[in-house]
């Protein structure tokens, strides 16, 4: 269920403005954490370690962002005292803000270990991967864009479809392992490649909680239904990967 | 906030919107009560409750009615001609406003204290034990605990007590608001009605009232009339939201202050135009 969002304008002017600062900081956010995924992947793709320098050396612009963004807030609860729905709209900017920050974190830690990647020989198995981050990227564009909009339906719908993201990840997890014990010289980079895919199955994870934040930002309550898992890497047996 | 820009939305609540649900057992209830001045409408079938030993809090933008509800509820209206009132106001069941309930048992039960602290021109002793004498014949000893045990009550005692036979007017601000709270204390009234009790007091006299009302709520009904709102999402269990007389929302304060109900009620404790 979508409700209208609040228009009315405050009537001081400079608190509207202060909020409008405040999603801004968060939109920016989102966008320079798409943009250093898609870098991340790139350079894994085209084995530039000089690109994955640059996407680790940028995450520093989405750190300082969030430190806006936490000032902002502190100072919109110190001096506003906001009520309602404004009280959630800054909390939810907290909270999102954090998890952007997170997800900027990830596409560096693919990016830095690409570096590492790129000083063995090419593995076969790196094409998985940008599928694994196109999937993570959708799901970041669509919360970020139901953030946007108050749309709901569309950040429910992004919630659901993590599970996808676990599941093409938990099918990684095995190709990964069968490769492993196929040749012990493969451990190395195929280990690279698993935590660089759990980097991208965790940004969704992410995602998903930005999700539950528009939510609560636009009905002031937790979403109830219960979310399915698709990563079930935790409770594979060792022995069969397959 | 002008009144144009509301009185398109608050046409669209119904009266009967705001069924109150309080929980507690209710003290005072306002069932479809009407208020008019000299003709002018100023509540319109509002149904309300006071909840039995809860703050209650009434916020809304100046002119609203909820100064005119707190008033009905002591009947403190009919000392002015030309106003009256219409429906049901019951105190423990009983009608208050029948003309048959006697007022000095009203004002007795229902105490008031007013936005500016109104000491009577006397000492800090006898404000408290002007109001006693009229009701109780105490002798000396039991009239000296009742004026210690009302000051105590209103957090007073400790600052007044070796002045007691000083004007009551030497007092701050602050301490005469005390004062005045204690007064009404001094009858053992069931129900205190605050107007706007701290809206002349710095934050630090504000402080001390707000720790008071939170301490004689084990004792006694409160209902306050405050524009802080802040002091009403501090204060009170139970807050009401009024506009253009009627009664716009109603719930438990946590509700009201973080997922209203009402757009109207959203856009007033936000600062918005409705």
């Amino acid at each position: 269920m979508n409700v209208t969002h609040q228009t009315h304008d405050h009537i001081v002017k400079s608190y509207d403005d202060e909020l409008k600062r405040l999603t801004g900081e968060l939109q920016r956010m989102g966008q320079l954490a798409l943009a250093q995924l898609e870098a991340a992947v790139d350079a894994v793709m085209a084995r530039d370690s000089h690109a994955a320098s640059k996407v680790v050396h940028d995450d520093a612009t989405i750190d300082a962002l969030e430190h806006e963004v936490s000032h902002d807030v502190v100072r919109l609860l110190a001096l506003r005292q906001p009520m309602a729905r404004d009280l959630r709209e800054i909390l939810a900017a907290l909270r999102i803000a954090t998890d952007i920050e997170r997800i900027g974190d990830y596409a560096a830690n693919v990016a830095k270990r690409s570096i590492v990647l790129n000083q063995s020989a090419p593995v076969q198995l790196v094409a998985a991967l940008p599928r694994l981050a196109r999937l993570a990227q959708s799901l970041v564009e669509d919360v970020l864009d139901a953030y946007r909009n108050y749309d709901t339906n569309k950040a429910l719908d992004a919630w659901a479809r993590d599970e996808e993201l676990d599941e093409q990840y938990t099918g990684l997890f095995r190709e990964l392992l069968t490769y492993m014990m196929e040749d012990p010289r493969n451990i190395t980079p195929c280990t690279h490649l698993l935590f660089m895919a759990k980097n991208l199955e965790r940004i969704g994870d992410h995602a998903t909680n930005i999700a539950e934040n528009v939510y609560f930002l636009v009905h002031g309550a937790q979403i109830t239904q219960a979310r399915r898992k698709g990563d079930t890497t935790s409770i594979l047996p060792l022995d069969d990967p397959r | 906030m002008t009144d144009a820009h509301f009185a398109v939305a608050a046409s669209a609540v119904p009266a009967a919107a705001a069924a109150p649900a309080t929980g507690a057992r209710p003290k005072m209830v306002a069932r479809n009560l009407d208020f008019y001045y000299d003709g002018f409408h100023a509540l319109k079938g509002v149904d309300f409750d006071i909840a039995e030993r809860r703050v209650t809090a009434l916020i809304g933008p100046s002119g609203c009615g909820k100064s005119t509800l707190l008033r009905v509820f002591n009947r403190i209206y009919s000392i002015y001609p030309k106003l009256e009132a219409k429906g049901e106001v019951l105190l423990d069941g009983e009608n208050i406003l029948d003309p048959r309930f006697p007022l000095n048992l009203l004002r007795s039960k229902v105490g008031m204290v007013f936005q500016k602290p109104v000491p009577f021109p006397m000492s800090i002793y006898d404000n408290i034990a002007y109001g006693i004498r009229h009701y109780e014949k105490l002798s000396k000893s039991e009239m000296d605990a009742r004026v210690e045990q009302a000051l105590m009550q209103g957090a007073l005692w400790g600052e007044v007590k070796d002045k007691l036979k000083q004007s009551a007017l030497g007092l701050s601000g602050g301490q005469q608001q005390r004062l005045c709270i204690a007064r009404a204390i001094a009858l053992r009234p069931e129900v205190i009605l605050l107007d706007e009790p701290t809206s002349a007091l710095d934050p630090i006299a504000t402080g001390k009232i707000e720790q008071l009302i939170s301490e004689l709520k084990s004792q006694f009904t409160i209902a306050i009339v405050t524009h802080n709102m802040q002091q009403a999402a501090r204060c009170s269990d139970y807050t009401a939201f009024m506009y253009l007389g009627e009664l716009v929302e109603f719930g438990e304060t946590e509700t009201l202050f973080t997922k209203p109900t009402k757009t109207q009620t959203e856009d007033y404790i936000t600062g918005r135009f409705g």
